[in-house]
């Protein structure tokens, strides 16, 4: 095989395809949700459909900015909120501490672990009834089912992440004669962190699944309360409008552990990192 | 001074490991453990370094009992073991985490500069090569200024061009401030290298069978006859070594016995 001077390098070539591809693939995947929306938009508007039970994309944003403008939207979306706030920080910090202690110490594990596997297996909705008979159908009841739901991946993600710590790198700080606490803070937290970062990421997808859940229990406000608002009311259109609001604010906050977390991942980040230049 | 006297371990699954080793090494010696596999090279040596304690005996260091590590006893282990979070710089300066910034940095930069990966203190330790990683491993252990350095085959996950490379590297950082070094290896040439005696181990269980002292002027000419000459003598120790275990144990060894005698 020769290579003429007309020719593109395999390198040239090789940049040419990943530039492409970098573009196209977002592109791609969004050709069948944007696809399929105009179509029925089309089909609504031509009449060949009322578009009553599944509304156009028009229909929706309708919606969503009157809801936006009546200053509905924000006040659901401030109490959904506040509840995978407080749930979320409870879960995580219980998760965290307890799966930090089970995963530091073979006694404490042996004691705990089995109960909170047992407890794990238990569907998080289950709770909803005893939770509602002693926190009341307040508040306290919808933050203990989000905190419950969180504080099972975040446990598991430490116990798991602290149990795995490369015991030849742990030798490295008894070699420099670390104490516990420098032992902790320079090669446990910083080998723990990764997989950690993964858990917390995990537990707060469940943080958003539970709010709905703890809000189909009867609530006054938050986008559940929206949702089920829009069932009773036959208004589709508020119930696709609440969904897309948890979806926006799912990947908002996803978004803001990836990019609090980053700075401390710099290390680990391997492919992307060699492959940028 | 280091002092091993009559160390022996033996684990809690009944290997007895290490059999009653005593050796004594001069502040500044280089000390080249040898022998077969399973003879207790590497237990040996993490006795010495404290992060394993013997069952009998006791290591001592200028007269202080060795049962924990201790700061004047430095290591570096097969795999460079660095820490992946830290940058070059990060990893080397991790034992002198205590001292002010400056004096750190100067340090740092000091060992970096005379392993010869300046260039590299802010990378991170996924960007080098394996030799160059055990450089940082090396500056890592030299840098708090340790009275004995250890070296658990250090080498031995290297291309033979890196080793002879890392091995006249070690000796160039030996030679700043001589600290004694106790090295477990399995390359007979790497040990004429570098040795003022090599200690001969033999196993089952691990004790010293023979000690062979190379007085042969530094650099050493890996070529000279005097060399090879020392190399003969140190392949007929482990030979000898290994003996009483291949007659014992694998009688139908004898022939490769004989034909390591035709010289």
């Amino acid at each position: 095989m020769t290579i003429g001077s007309g020719q593109v390098t395999p390198e040239q070539g090789k940049a040419m395809r990943e530039r492409v591809a970098r573009w196209s693939r977002p592109v791609l995947g969004l050709a069948l949700p944007v696809g399929l929306a105009v179509v029925w938009e089309i089909i609504v508007r031509l009449g060949l459909s009322d578009g009553r039970l599944v509304p156009p994309p028009s229909r929706i944003y309708q919606e969503f900015s009157e809801l936006a403008q009546s200053g509905e939207l924000l006040r659901h979306v401030l109490a959904t909120l506040l509840r995978v706030t407080v749930g979320f920080g409870l879960g995580t910090v219980a998760g965290t501490l307890l799966g930090a202690v089970a995963g530091y110490s073979a006694l404490v594990r042996r004691v705990i672990d089995p109960t909170l596997q047992g407890l794990r297996a238990v569907p998080s909705i289950a709770w909803i009834p005893l939770f509602i008979l002693w926190l009341g159908i307040f508040e306290t009841s919808k933050v203990a089912l989000i905190a419950v739901g969180v504080f099972f991946p975040i446990y598991l993600g430490v116990v798991g992440a602290v149990l795995s710590v490369d015991r030849k790198i742990v030798e490295v700080g008894r070699a420099f004669r670390l104490s516990g606490t420098a032992m902790v803070r320079r090669i446990l937290l910083p080998a723990v962190l990764p997989a950690y970062v993964v858990s917390i990421r995990a537990g707060l997808g469940l943080g958003w699944m539970f709010v709905i859940a703890a809000e189909f229990m009867g609530a006054s406000e938050g986008l559940g309360y929206l949702l089920i608002d829009g069932q009773q009311l036959g208004k589709p259109a508020e119930i696709v409008a609440s969904i897309l609001a948890f979806a926006v604010l799912g990947k908002i906050t996803d978004a803001i552990v990836v990019l609090a977390s980053a700075p401390f991942l710099r290390w680990e980040d391997t492919f992307r990192a060699a492959s940028d230049d | 001074m280091l002092s091993l006297e009559r160390v022996g371990k033996t684990y809690p699954n009944g290997v007895h490991a290490l059999d009653a080793v005593t050796l004594g090494v001069a502040p500044g010696e280089i000390v080249v453990v040898i022998g077969g596999s399973g003879c207790g090279k590497s237990t040996l040596l993490r006795a010495i370094s404290g992060l394993d304690t013997p069952t009998q005996g006791s290591v001592l260091l200028d007269g202080t009992s060795i049962t924990t590590p201790h700061e004047q006893i430095g290591i570096i282990f097969q795999e460079p073991r660095l820490l992946p979070w830290l940058t070059v710089a990060g990893n080397v300066g991790f034992g002198i985490e205590d001292r002010p910034k400056p004096e750190r940095a100067e340090r740092v930069a000091h060992a970096l500069d005379r392993v010869g990966l300046s260039e590299k203190a802010n990378a991170w330790p996924r960007e080098l090569s394996g030799g160059q990683a055990q450089r940082v491993a090396i500056a890592r252990a030299l840098v708090p200024r340790p009275q004995v350095l250890l070296l658990d085959e250090p080498f031995s996950a290297l291309d033979a061009f890196t080793r002879v490379d890392l091995q006249d590297h070690l000796l160039n950082l030996w030679n700043e401030f001589k600290p004694t070094l106790v090295m477990v290896t399995h390359d007979v040439d790497e040990a004429i290298a570098l040795a003022d005696r090599i200690v001969v181990m033999r196993p089952h269980p691990g004790r010293i069978a023979d000690e062979i002292e190379i007085d042969l002027p530094r650099p050493r000419d890996r070529q000279s006859a005097a060399f090879d000459f020392a190399k003969r003598r140190v392949l007929s120790a482990l030979d000898r070594s290994l003996d009483r275990a291949v007659g014992i144990e694998y009688p139908e060894h004898k022939a490769a016995q004989g034909a390591a005698m035709w010289w």
